[in-house]
């Protein structure tokens, strides 16, 4: 049985939707990351998870219990988790009280408080501190009482709703690596939002990618990242190259698909005369000035349209009778001398392609 | 120590119902903050009447025979401040980050324990409704005239006194009891500020 169960959740304000039907499992003792831009529903869903709002249709079951039927039941429930909301609040106390503040609540010992707060503190790395008023904080200590203040009542379940939104990199990955250790060390379940998804790659075992109030997709990192289940996936975990097309015939595993009058193979279960979406991700696609022999199964020529310097890779972009874009290293664009007006061949492989049916 | 006794029972009855108000939605709240910001103008003498008419001999509340004496003067003074005090414990309630009671409630809050984790945040603003409430009784004179009676010795308090040597001329003795008057607001207020400063 999982640890929390959404079966058909929806959510409604007025006449606007925000969740629609959203069924998902979250197993014990997993980082379930919910990726997805912002405004798509991310903290409404972590809301109803912690029983701070009564849906407007659907079920949520905490290990195996029906929460959305408890009354006065709920508060229980509740104390078996702790959410860290968006923007941290803090309570205009010290930092040692407001770490304290959850265990008061439940009636625990002087010593025993004293003990646990006195250890986070020191995870958090804030001991010397501990009488300052939590109102004079940064942003990113802040971040981190919040979570030392839910992680003070040792929760199953641990919400994190954007933890790292509006720090600087230095406090996101002091943040990442607190959430690491947590997770280590407490052995919580741990439930968060973020619209980073590099974050949620670096950090979940498993990903729900929600889009407009709906996950589309639920899987493992690689699995997300890899095979987007749609469009709407594809673009959001970054996929650059995304081309409407159709198949035209198969042999076997590959399709041949016909991109705008170019042909590709790729390797798809989907049928001959399937209107399909290609994906190609710009560091599987290489270009050279001629036409090489290789195992790539495609190549196609174009002709450079523009070539954007980021770092040490280069955004080249080609024109094949469609846009396509390759990431080289700069130095190989140098030495190819990669520019504008330039003739190019693409080429990939037929299984770096992801073929997604419309 | 009327004035002090009244301003603590109203407190008692204000921070509960105001934190009821505040955390609660429902049909008509905003007309009843309405309402209760309107009794912030109750004339005293209103009250006055209201209670002498409830806890004269003949009135529904007669039979406890507390006319003219402290205790009516207490419950009165107690009315008179009840709707500021609660009005502006709202208005402070009001001004605390509703994250707050989110953040209160996710880390396993009861009902009452968010009230009063909210009620903490609030302090510095609770306090100073505390003060104006106060403020409002001890200087409170037509009132306490009404339901005290101004009997030498029992429900004579400062203001009436003052009120009084004023009408026979004693002009000294007025100004120097005013003077004392004033003196103690200071002093309550001080000690109230000590503990908003802790």
């Amino acid at each position: 049985m999982s640890l929390i169960e959404v079966v058909g959740l929806s959510q409604r304000y007025g006449d606007r939707v925000v969740l629609k039907n959203i069924n998902v499992n979250i197993e014990k003792g997993e980082i379930f990351a919910l990726i997805g831009p912002t405004g798509t529903g991310k903290t409404t869903f972590l809301r109803l998870i912690d029983l701070l709002e009564v849906p407007t249709s659907g079920k949520i079951y905490f290990d195996g219990i029906d929460t959305t039927a408890l009354g006065r039941m709920k508060l229980r429930i509740r104390r078996r988790m702790a959410f860290v909301l968006q923007k941290p609040v803090v309570f205009n106390l010290s930092i040692y009280d407001n770490i304290a503040y959850g265990l008061r609540w439940r009636g625990k010992g002087r010593n025993e408080i004293k003990a646990k707060v006195d250890r986070l503190l020191d995870v958090i790395g804030l001991s010397t501190f501990r009488h300052k008023n939590a109102r004079t904080l940064s942003g990113g200590e802040a971040q981190r009482v919040a979570i030392a203040r839910a992680l003070a009542v040792e929760p199953e379940v641990l919400l994190l709703d954007e933890p790292t939104a509006n720090l600087d990199p230095i406090s996101t990955l002091k943040i990442e690596e607190l959430i690491r250790n947590i997770f280590h060390q407490y052995k919580a379940t741990i439930v968060m939002a973020t619209h980073d998804l590099s974050q949620g790659r670096r950090l979940a075992h498993r990903i729900g990618v929600m889009v407009n109030g709906e996950i589309i997709q639920v899987g493992k990192a690689d699995e997300i990242f890899n095979s987007p289940l749609n469009r709407e996936v594809a673009e959001f975990v970054g996929v650059e190259n995304i081309i409407g097309g159709v198949i035209v015939s198969r042999d076997g595993d590959i399709a041949t698909i016909d991109l705008k009058g170019k042909i590709i193979e790729a390797i798809s279960d989907c049928a001959v005369g399937d209107e399909v979406y290609v994906c190609i991700r710009p560091e599987d696609i290489t270009l050279a000035p001629s036409k090489a022999i290789s195992s790539a199964r495609n190549s196609l020529a174009g002709e450079i349209t523009r070539v954007a310097p980021t770092g040490s890779l280069v955004h080249v972009e080609v024109d094949c009778g469609f846009s396509l874009i390759a990431l080289v290293t700069k130095k190989s664009a140098e030495e190819l001398n990669f520019k504008s007006g330039e003739r190019v061949y693409a080429s990939f492989k037929a299984s770096a392609v992801h073929v997604i049916k419309k | 120590m009327i004035s002090v006794t009244a301003t603590f029972l109203a407190s008692l009855v204000c921070l509960p119902l105001a934190s009821l108000i505040h955390l609660h939605r429902f049909p008509g709240k905003r007309l009843l903050i309405n309402i209760i910001q309107t009794l912030f103008s109750l004339p005293t003498v209103v009250v006055g009447l209201f209670v002498f008419v409830l806890f004269s001999r003949a009135g529904p509340l007669g039979g406890l025979n507390i006319m003219f004496t402290p205790t009516l003067m207490i419950i009165g003074q107690a009315i008179l401040i009840t709707p500021i005090l609660l009005g502006l414990i709202i208005s402070a309630l009001g001004g605390v980050d509703k994250a707050i009671v989110d953040t209160a409630l996710s880390l396993g809050a009861s009902g009452p324990q968010v009230a009063l984790a909210v009620i903490r945040e609030a302090r510095y603003a609770v306090m100073a409704a505390v003060i104006i409430g106060f403020g409002r009784a001890i200087s409170e004179v037509g009132l306490v005239i009404m339901v005290g009676g101004n009997i030498r010795g029992f429900t004579r308090v400062l203001t009436t006194a003052i009120s009084l040597e004023t009408s026979k001329g004693e002009l000294e003795l007025s100004i120097a009891l005013g003077i004392i008057l004033l003196s103690i607001a200071l002093i309550v207020n001080l000690a109230l500020n000590r503990i908003q400063q802790r």
